[in-house]
């Protein structure tokens, strides 16, 4: 699905991502671990398109086709989700306003006619139990008061209306207690099926006792130094990233 | 170019889509502002001698004036001489109903979608059409009338009610207030009147469409609406222009009356012709609008979405008398290209325990400057009185201006008055947001300028609201920057 060759992106001339490669088949959940400032969130927002982000060498193949090709909502059209690390708020525009919005223009943009009220509330309705939302969130401006939980909550639940086949999510655990973490989890998990993929970029190895990785990576100066499985995670929770910078 | 400029940039380039005009048979005043020229409109509209005489005062008193210059606003020089002061389609001698009017003017208005056969129309919505000089029809009179309520034409209302005329007229807006206010009282040639008689609420929306289609005229309208005691009106106002490089002028003038416990909501959706994207041509917009809430707990609601015109020089206002009434103002201007806007409202408190609310929203685009001008003042015996301002600019890209020019002036220790104001640009941030979502860059600004936008357009009539959100996104298609 995903396949990531030799990338390397700078910021304002800073070299971040230094000939990483990846690569994500249909099915799989994917963590990218690392210390802060070693290029995680720069790799998810490549992904999903933000210019300010140049690609100076290497591709990003997404069903074989180049995603440095297609603007950022093109990608989200093919089916890229990026859940925010630091959510965006829109005053005035209620959360579900930018949700139908964003899911008639990726209806539209398949051929599909666009969903009426009707319908698009009842599958509204759905979702919502999956992350254990409120309707009265929904009807609020997007993002603009939420605590840090419901902004959280409302990315999943966002995620679980656009039905991405890639979902990135960028430190969705952070800042989170640990009962919205287990519903933000058990929505993830809920998702999961053999034709979708995630990629979790996460520095601490908690969020992964609740979604089980099948791969782990490691992702240290720019590079991935080291690929394993969930129990990678473990190791790193007990020894640090040092033990990993020492064997390299 | 980065990335935000390219999509403003885009956005904001949009074509103006009512720019068509239609070739009409005209009777056009000569070229010229002169005593002969206010004869001659009065004489066109069968005008009683008090009406004439009125006209010639405030001619007189023009002359005396100069053209205001304390605006943030770049005014070339008008030439007052160069434009026609009268155009008025020809027509059959008398109109018996709406069957009689020439159908290539319904055919004007259907184009802008405003269809004055009633059986077509919104079945909410009365319409009074106005087309240069003249209003050439209005819809749903006679389902008013039967409950007492005066829809009209001003020159109508002139020849069928002088009494109401003539007990309002320049009470409010005298015809020496400003320089544009005293030559429309000279050369004012058609607009609306409407009466609500006490104790109705009028069943629905009261609207008049303004369309300039004539080269070489002004569009000098002028509005009465009168709520007596213990009544309620909603109206509302459109306005459109065919694109051409000369500036044409417009001075408008809109006075209204509201009685005790009276409420009067005023609405405009005001989409002149802006110019093109280097500045040439577009209206001339110079509008004095000023309501009075005469009676105790009367209110008026003044309500703008402002899109077009080159100049736009523009002030609703509320004069609280009655003890415990309320002046509202809700406002988005839009300037894009080269656009110049200021505009605002003063709230003039004197009686007691009046309240009065101004939401102002300003979006800059393009080259434009946007000015928010607005006087809160609170006299000696308006005890207990309150207002709040909020005073919000949004920038599209580097190249624009946004101002605030706020005149507060509290005359006694018991009122408050509050003021607030923000500043800000589209975020790279949100629009990334929205485009990682699947909205595309247009999509994504127009959403979120429209809630940006949004207390005001909430104030609009529903049939509108949806309307004028379109015509926000319309205005600033290709700006983003």
């Amino acid at each position: 699905m995903l396949e990531i060759k030799n990338l390397h992106v700078s910021v304002d001339h800073n070299p971040i991502l230094k000939g990483l490669n990846l690569k994500v088949n249909k099915g799989e959940i994917h963590a990218i671990m690392g210390p802060n400032g070693s290029g995680k969130s720069t790799l998810a927002s490549v992904i999903a398109g933000r210019e300010e982000y140049k690609i100076d060498k290497g591709s990003i193949l997404f069903f074989n086709k180049e995603l440095s090709e297609l603007s950022a909502d093109e990608r989200a059209k093919k089916g890229i989700f990026l859940a925010f690390q630091y959510p965006v708020e829109i005053p005035g525009v209620s959360t579900t306003n930018f949700i139908k919005t964003a899911v008639n223009q990726i209806r539209q943009s398949k051929g599909k006619k666009p969903l009426d009220a009707v319908s698009f509330l009842k599958i509204m309705k759905e979702k919502m139990k999956l992350v254990e939302i409120k309707q009265t969130l929904l009807s609020r401006s997007i993002n603009e008061g939420f605590s840090g939980g419901e902004k959280k909550k409302n990315e999943i639940f966002q995620m679980a209306m656009l039905e991405p086949e890639l979902a990135i999510l960028d430190e969705t655990d952070s800042g989170l207690d640990i009962d919205a973490l287990k519903i933000v989890a058990n929505g993830v998990n809920k998702l999961k099926s053999k034709n979708n993929a995630t990629i979790l970029v996460t520095h601490y190895q908690r969020l992964l006792d609740y979604i089980i990785p099948d791969f782990v990576h490691v992702l240290i100066d720019g590079k991935i130094v080291k690929s394993g499985d969930k129990n990678l995670a473990l190791e790193l929770e007990e020894k640090g990233y040092d033990w990993i910078k020492v064997n390299n | 170019m980065n990335k935000d400029d390219k999509i403003l940039k885009e956005f904001t380039s949009k074509e103006y889509e009512h720019g068509w005009s239609v070739d009409l048979d005209v009777d056009q005043a000569p070229n010229g502002l002169n005593e002969y020229i206010v004869k001659f409109i009065s004489k066109k509209k069968k005008e009683p001698q008090w009406l004439l005489d009125w006209r010639l005062n405030a001619f007189n008193v023009f002359k005396k004036m100069k053209e205001p210059n304390w605006a943030n606003l770049n005014i070339p020089k008008i030439d007052f001489q160069g434009i026609s002061y009268y155009s008025a389609p020809k027509q059959k001698s008398k109109l018996n109903s709406l069957d009689d009017v020439d159908p290539e003017l319904l055919k004007t208005f259907e184009r802008l979608g405003i269809s004055l056969q009633e059986q077509k129309r919104l079945s909410g919505v009365a319409i009074d059409a106005v087309i240069d000089s003249v209003s050439i029809g209005t819809t749903f009179k006679d389902k008013l009338r039967k409950l007492g309520i005066i829809f009209s034409s001003f020159s109508e209302a002139v020849i069928e009610h002088p009494e109401l005329v003539k007990k309002y007229l320049g009470t409010i807006v005298p015809s020496n207030d400003n320089y544009f206010a005293a030559l429309n009282s000279a050369v004012f040639s058609d607009g609306s009147f409407c009466y609500i008689p006490k104790g109705v609420r009028c069943p629905m929306e009261l609207s008049t469409y303004f369309r300039i289609n004539a080269e070489n005229t002004g569009q000098f309208e002028r509005t009465l609406i009168v709520a007596d005691d213990n009544s309620y009106v909603s109206y509302l106002e459109g306005c459109t222009a065919p694109m051409r490089d000369e500036n044409q002028l417009h001075a408008a003038v809109v006075e209204i009356f509201a009685g005790k416990n009276a409420e009067v909501k005023y609405s405009t959706i005001q989409n002149w012709y802006p110019g093109n994207k280097e500045g040439v041509g577009g209206i001339f917009n110079f509008v004095t609008k000023r309501g009075i809430c005469f009676g105790d707990n009367s209110k008026i609601s003044w309500t703008q979405v402002e899109t077009g015109s080159a100049i736009t020089w523009k002030y609703p206002s509320c004069i609280l008398k009655g003890n415990y009434s309320k002046g509202e103002f809700y406002s988005v201007a839009v300037t894009n290209n080269y656009q110049q806007a200021d505009t605002g409202t003063k709230m003039i408190h004197i009686g007691k325990n009046t309240k009065s609310k101004i939401i102002s929203k300003g979006i800059s685009a393009g080259f434009s400057q946007n000015s928010y001008r607005g006087q809160v003042k609170v006299m000696k015996r308006a005890s207990k009185s309150r207002n709040f301002s909020q005073c919000d600019s949004l920038l599209l890209g580097n190249k624009c201006g946004a101002h605030t020019f706020p005149y507060i002036d509290v005359e006694n220790k018991s009122s408050m008055v509050e003021h607030e104001a923000t500043t800000s640009k589209i975020g790279e941030d949100q629009i990334f947001y929205c485009l990682q979502r699947g909205i595309d860059e247009e999509n994504a600004v127009a959403l979120i300028v429209n809630g940006y936008a949004k207390e005001v357009l909430n104030q609009l009539p529903m049939e509108f609201s949806v309307e004028a959100q379109k015509l926000l996104s319309l205005t600033l298609e290709g700006s983003v920057g």
